[in-house]
């Protein structure tokens, strides 16, 4: 699974879910007015910077506080493919996964990126690659390179259910 | 082998033989939440799974309280579709005005015992370990997996044991304990961790000021944060439940990524400056900031414990002409309680405003956001920028004591000052 895009930075640390986007919005469900409210809290002119093929560059504890899945859903809906970080919170890390957005943990890589950068992800090797600097990332457990790979826990828990109405292990039930 | 609380709690709810930090497993809830706000999303993610049927009507729980009362006409379909689909699936629900704040709600109704794994799609659901329960804080996708499967995804968590010893002063509370932890480790400082409370000023808190210290377990980054159960616990579970439980406890010999020691003897009250909760002072080092709003309420402080003591700051005195004081009891039962108990007519007689129970502005929602360039000093967990209301306004995190203390001298201040007062 290799993915490329283009960076845009966010350079501070624990920017939390409030600021990415504001708990007066929380009552929209419809994803493309969330999109709307991305990053309204922290610098909204963050959102003309996206192009579809963006990869967000961040800093340590990245999506801090609220569980808001509205966060990752308007990223991924605004053309976030994936995030590098130095580190993420964990729901903020848990929901990008569960929606099959890639987030993988790179100080060094974070370090290297520029906005406007190339940089591209190769889960399975384990390494990005900033304007053709390869870095490693932090392993990626295989249970969540399986949620990845299967496009997030909507697909792979439906594939599973399918299957038997009660039973869901990890790796247990491939093709 | 000997295994840390988190351990015990996780081997008992997977189909794994052994657990150890950073493996990857499947947990099984006994109870899953949702609310206003994460259920509609994770209903409409249930349906993308393919199922029609929540794994087992007997272990969900839905309750609004995020934009309760409706504050506009999209919260309201929201609510109303919180309020079908509960029907529809045959599902616990509390409606509006017969519950309350969730976390409070469950706790209060029996819903959690020690040693029960609670899934809720909110992030203060770690506030369930104030009575020994694996509670984690999930998104909607995550709680639609919950509802369809009755199952989550969970990297076994280490575990940072937290020792509280000797004894709290006067004004010193629950929140205070937490604050001291966050300060300590920062709030990134339980990242992949489970927070464990230990020692002698851990066991001697109530279960109102160990709902303060679990429900911030998250704001230090944890995965979630408990107090083994004892006999408070089971004090408090009687004649409340029917759930069957048992006291669990962290082998002696468990491996322990990390100790954390607090003295309670040396700890002064403490607020958590704008614009995070790890930007911590001691109270003195905090006092003179002049404030607007003051906010009592929350899952994590809203407890009669709490109203008790902003009475005694309110009683007989008035709220400072230029502040606005706003008091959310955390549940119906608490709202009664203190009805019962003159509270309320005390807090309107000082000049605060009572609030139903809900989230409101805690998270922003309504019910008392704030202006720019305004300041309040509230007992809710989180004080990021914009949390409340305007970006340009500051959110001071403390206790009730110098909450209520703050209300009547317009400025924050030693409560001891005021208690001195009359």
């Amino acid at each position: 699974m290799s993915l490329e895009g283009r960076a845009v930075v966010i350079r501070q640390d624990d920017v939390d879910t409030d600021v990415l986007y504001p708990g007066a919005y929380l009552n929209v469900t419809d994803v493309a007015q969330m999109t709307q409210h991305l990053f309204e809290g922290l610098d909204p002119s963050l959102r003309d910077q996206l192009g579809g093929d963006t990869a967000l560059v961040v800093g340590a504890n990245f999506g801090a506080g609220s569980s808001r899945e509205h966060v990752p859903q308007a990223m991924a809906a605004s053309g976030i493919r994936f995030l590098v970080g130095r580190s993420f919170a964990r729901i903020f890390y848990r929901n990008c996964i569960n929606l099959g957005l890639p987030v993988v943990m790179s100080p060094e890589a974070v370090e290297a990126a520029s906005p406007g950068s190339t940089i591209s992800l190769d889960l399975e090797a384990g390494i990005v690659t900033v304007d053709g600097r390869p870095f490693r990332i932090n392993p990626v457990p295989a249970f969540l390179r399986e949620l990845f790979v299967a496009g997030g826990l909507v697909p792979w828990l439906r594939a599973r259910l399918d299957r038997s109405a009660t039973v869901v292990e990890i790796g247990g039930s491939e093709e | 082998m000997p295994h840390t609380l988190a351990e015990k709690i996780l081997l008992a709810h997977t189909d794994e033989d052994e657990v150890a930090p950073g493996d990857i497993v499947m947990v099984r809830c006994d109870v899953v939440m949702t609310n206003d706000i994460s259920g509609p999303m994770a209903f409409r993610a249930m349906e993308q799974m393919g199922a029609t049927k929540v794994f087992d009507p007997a272990k969900v729980v839905v309750v609004p309280d995020h934009f309760v009362p409706a504050k506009d006409t999209r919260s309201a379909e929201l609510q109303k579709l919180l309020r079908d689909w509960s029907a529809a699936q045959g599902v616990a629900y509390y409606e509006q005005g017969r519950g309350g704040i969730e976390h409070t709600v469950l706790v209060e109704e029996g819903w959690v015992v020690p040693g029960s794994v609670i899934a809720g799609g909110d992030s203060h659901t770690c506030t369930y370990g104030a009575l020994g329960a694996f509670g984690t804080g999930l998104g909607s996708t995550d709680i639609a997996a919950c509802l369809a499967s009755g199952t989550f995804w969970q990297a076994v968590p280490g575990t940072i044991l937290v020792e509280f010893t000797g004894e709290k002063g006067r004004f010193v509370t629950g929140k205070d304990l937490i604050l001291a932890v966050i300060a300590e480790i920062g709030v990134a400082g339980g990242t992949n961790m489970a927070l464990e409370f230990v020692g002698d000023g851990a066991e001697a808190l109530s279960i109102d000021e160990r709902l303060a210290v679990a429900n911030m377990a998250v704001e230090a980054g944890s995965e979630t944060g408990f107090f083994p159960a004892d006999a408070t616990v089971a004090a408090y579970l009687d004649g409340r439940t029917e759930r069957p439980w048992t006291a669990e406890r962290s082998d002696p010999d468990a491996d322990f990524a990390a100790t954390v020691r607090i003295d309670l003897d040396a700890l002064p009250p403490l607020v958590a400056l704008p614009h995070s909760p790890g930007n911590v002072v001691p109270l003195a080092e905090a006092v003179g900031r002049k404030v607007d709003q003051v906010y009592i309420g929350n899952c994590s402080n809203g407890t009669m414990t709490d109203l008790r003591q902003a009475a005694e700051m309110l009683r007989g005195r008035k709220i400072h002409p230029r502040v606005r004081a706003i008091i959310v009891p955390a549940s119906q039962r608490v709202y009664r309680e203190a009805l019962a108990e003159g509270l309320l007519d005390l807090f309107v007689e000082a000049g605060a405003m009572v609030s139903t129970p809900t989230c409101g502005a805690c998270f922003g929602g309504s019910g008392g956001v704030l202006a720019p360039g305004e300041n309040a000093i509230t007992t809710t967990n989180r004080n990021f920028r914009g949390r409340m209301g305007s970006s340009e306004a500051g959110v001071h995190l403390a206790n009730a004591w110098v909450a209520a203390a703050a209300a009547v001298a317009g400025e924050i201040v030693d409560p001891a000052e005021i208690a001195g007062a009359t």
